[in-house]
């Protein structure tokens, strides 16, 4: 199995990782860290992976997108999965005041992941087979007061892979966008964590199981689909009223 | 955010960090002007106030393996990795972990800080005996190379140590190679105490070894116990494998665990222990950590925690200071589940650690004010004996009963000091027994 990790040193795409070593997949690691990078690279050898290769990379550079990816498809020959896991969160209060730091948010978590998608899309079209699987997040189902912007770009590239899934078929090639609530990962270091909350490894899991099983739209753990049913339900003139 | 260990009690308020990386760590220690003390943290698998300080360093992201030699058996990780994890990658290659707790949860870096035992310490000792290095960060952002060769005061302060030294960021571990992890278990009935360390004495050679013991049981049966004799198989499994289980999901009210109810768990366990009586072939994971597959399972001892008490007391008094406090126990009434009772074999050269020749018995107690004074009683009767109680567990052992049973306490502040001279490291439990001060 020959797998593409984009944002290879997140908590989420660790933890997919190792469980991929286990199986004993080749991968190729894109993530803006060296040292962690290689540390990554030597855990997944210890675990089972039959070949590492690795770029490192900040992947909001879109012009070299187009040669990383092709470099990434020539060192794995195949492309069975490409995962793209990266993103950060924004302070909401300073993207309000300024667009600078809006800008940035948007383009990590949006339009760096159309760019990858773009490149990646076009190597699984010509290969007529594999699947690209997305990180997005709960907080692109509805914008909320507390994140907004970050909301924004995930639900653009959540709307992007609907349509991309479609146009993908024909090629046999699979999409899936998996949607994790809150996760107790660096991202969310210093939050207060309460039962809603899951772990990298858990969300780990059932994002393998669905790449193995083609799913669709994934929301890790389940009972978020039913969350995000209810927060979406709510009339606007409540809404807006909200601060959740 | 409030903190606890696994017994839930004591509970403190504190500032938890969860470095991504060793980078990390080094840059918090480096840069962060802490007001109180630290601690790191692993698993949080110790039962008391070993963990638990106003600030808390996480090794919870420090869980990659750096490197595996397959031919030796050296494996080299970060201190965050669990036992779990490390069993994921040594079964497969024909390998097991040289010494294991009950619990796959614990870190590679908590198991050093207490120098944990398993059911083979006569045997194989404690598990700092199959570290053969580990890199050390001081309060002053140095790092340190330690093993027996190399910094040996730091490495013996450190090998169950409670964190106090500094952090370990990663070690280099021997594995042990091993036919298969299948487990022939062979299981003998005694009907008293007396007849259970009869038995532990005559199966000495046995690779593991362990009895579960009904500490209400009275009179004629006080000490009726089943002991679990081990050995890997010749031909069997070399495959990880993960059980699954239910969730205990909130505290049980505590009222539920009384007397009378406890009284009946211990007997059924027991009588179910005893109809398993005889050979059997099991899982490793069944047989090493039984009570895993219960997520949460210490939230069944209420909202106000419980305590574990371990104590070991020399061979040659085992029989007579355990009869003494098993009385004291089964006549309280307190003692809850199934206690635990190993033998050791000899201590090693670290300076706090818990094992050393003798019989040591594990007894758990829900929290509730009574129990307390039961435990002073049954301090004074291990002290009597030249005993100790196990740090790991413990969560009110007065400085007094600490001082005067490790004996090498003076040494290890004295290293201690010269390692952390202003202090940094310190625990809710090293200022409660006298290691740190209480500021
Ligand atoms: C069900 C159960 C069964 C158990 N069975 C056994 C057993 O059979 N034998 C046995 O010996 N113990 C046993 N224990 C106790 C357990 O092994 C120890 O308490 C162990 O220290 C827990 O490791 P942890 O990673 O959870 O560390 P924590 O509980 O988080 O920390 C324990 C201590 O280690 C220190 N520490 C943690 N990480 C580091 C680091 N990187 N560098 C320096 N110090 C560090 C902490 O400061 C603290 O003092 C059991 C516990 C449970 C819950
Ligand atoms: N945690 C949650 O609650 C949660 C909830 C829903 C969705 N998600 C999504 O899940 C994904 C993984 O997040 P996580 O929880 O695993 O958090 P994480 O560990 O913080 O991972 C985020 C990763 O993105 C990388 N990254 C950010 N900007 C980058 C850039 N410009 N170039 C290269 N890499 C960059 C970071 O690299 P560095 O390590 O170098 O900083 C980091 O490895 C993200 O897409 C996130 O939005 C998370």
């Amino acid at each position: 199995m020959k797998i593409l990790l984009i944002g290879a040193t997140s908590a989420i795409a660790k933890a997919v990782a190792r469980i991929y070593a286990e199986r004993h997949a080749s991968f190729y690691l894109l993530a803006r860290n060296e040292e962690r990078l290689k540390e990554l690279a030597d855990d997944l050898i210890v675990r089972g992976a039959a070949a590492i290769n690795s770029q490192v990379l900040d992947l909001t550079d879109t012009t070299s997108h187009a040669e990383v990816i092709q470099n990434a498809h020539k060192a794995l020959e195949e492309l069975d999965i490409a995962l793209i896991c990266h993103g950060t969160l924004p302070d909401q209060e300073s993207c309000e005041s300024d667009f600078a730091q809006a800008e940035k948010a948007l383009n990590v978590n949006g339009l760096s992941v159309v760019s990858l998608c773009t490149e990646v899309s076009k190597i699984l079209k010509v290969q007529g087979s594999g699947t690209l699987a997305v990180i997005t997040s709960v907080a692109g189902d509805r914008g909320r007061q507390p994140n907004f912007v970050y909301g924004a770009a995930k639900s653009m590239v959540s709307t992007y892979l609907q349509g991309l899934r479609g146009k993908l078929l024909p090629y046999n090639v699979h999409v899936i966008d998996i949607r994790p609530g809150l996760v107790d990962s660096p991202m969310t270091a210093g939050f207060e964590k309460g039962p809603l909350w899951s772990t990298p490894e858990l969300v780990a899991g059932k994002v393998v199981r669905s790449i193995d099983s083609k799913k669709h739209t994934v929301y890790v753990p389940g009972y978020w689909r039913i969350i995000m049913a209810f927060v979406a339900s709510i009339p606007e003139f409540i809404f807006k009223r909200l601060k959740i | 955010m409030q903190l606890h260990g696994w017994g839930r009690y004591p509970r403190i308020d504190s500032e938890q960090l969860e470095p991504a990386s060793i980078e990390f760590v080094q840059a918090i220690i480096n840069d962060k002007g802490f007001r109180d003390s630290v601690i790191p943290r692993g698993g949080g698998r110790s039962y008391g106030d070993s963990a638990l300080a106003r600030n808390v360093i996480s090794t919870r992201f420090l869980d990659s393996f750096l490197q595996f030699n397959e031919e030796h058996g050296t494996i080299r990780c970060g201190a965050g990795v669990t036992i779990e994890h490390l069993l994921r990658v040594a079964i497969p290659k024909g390998y097991f972990a040289p010494v294991l707790p009950g619990t796959r949860f614990v870190t590679i870096g908590g198991a050093i800080a207490a120098d944990i035992h398993g059911k083979n310490h006569q045997r194989d000792g404690s598990f700092c005996d199959h570290i053969e290095r580990f890199s050390l960060l001081l309060a002053s952002g140095e790092v340190l190379e330690c093993s027996r060769e190399e910094n040996v005061e730091a490495f013996v302060a450190t090998c169950g140590g409670m964190g106090l030294t500094g952090i370990v960021l990663e070690a280099s571990l021997k594995l042990e190679k091993v036919p298969s992890i299948t487990i022939r278990r062979e299981s003998l009935v005694s009907a008293n105490l007396g007849e259970c360390i009869e038995l532990i004495e005559k199966h000495q050679a046995s690779k593991y070894s362990v009895a579960w013991l009904d500490c209400q049981a009275k009179g004629e049966m006080l000490g009726r116990s089943v002991l679990h004799l081990a050995e890997h198989e010749e031909c069997g499994s070399q495959e990880f494998r993960k059980r699954w289980g239910p969730t205990v999901p909130f505290s049980t009210p505590a009222f539920l665990l009384n007397k009378y109810s406890t009284k009946l768990f211990n007997n059924a366990l027991y009588s179910l222990r005893k109809k398993t009586a005889g050979v059997k072939i099991v899982n490793y994971d069944s047989y090493f950590f039984p009570l895993d597959n219960i997520k949460h399972w210490n939230r069944v001892f209420g909202r106000k925690g419980f305590m574990q008490y371990q104590l070991v007391v020399p061979t040659d008094s085992a029989k007579v200071a355990l009869t003494e406090i098993l009385k004291l126990v089964a006549d309280s009434g307190k003692g809850l589940v199934v206690s635990v009772l190993k033998k050791f074999g000899e201590s090693n050269e670290n300076l706090l650690s818990f094992p050393s020749a003798g019989y040591t018995l594990t007894l758990d107690f829900k929290n509730e004010p009574t129990v307390f004074a039961l435990l002073d009683r049954l301090d004074q009767i291990v002290l009597a004996h030249g005993g100790k109680l196990y740090l790991a567990k413990d969560a009110r052992m007065s400085e007094n009963v600490f001082k005067n049973s490790y004996n090498n306490w003076e040494k290890f502040v004295e290293i201690k000091n010269a390692l952390d001279p202003d202090c940094k490291f310190a625990s809710l439990q090293s200022k409660r027994i006298g290691l740190t001060s209480q500021v």
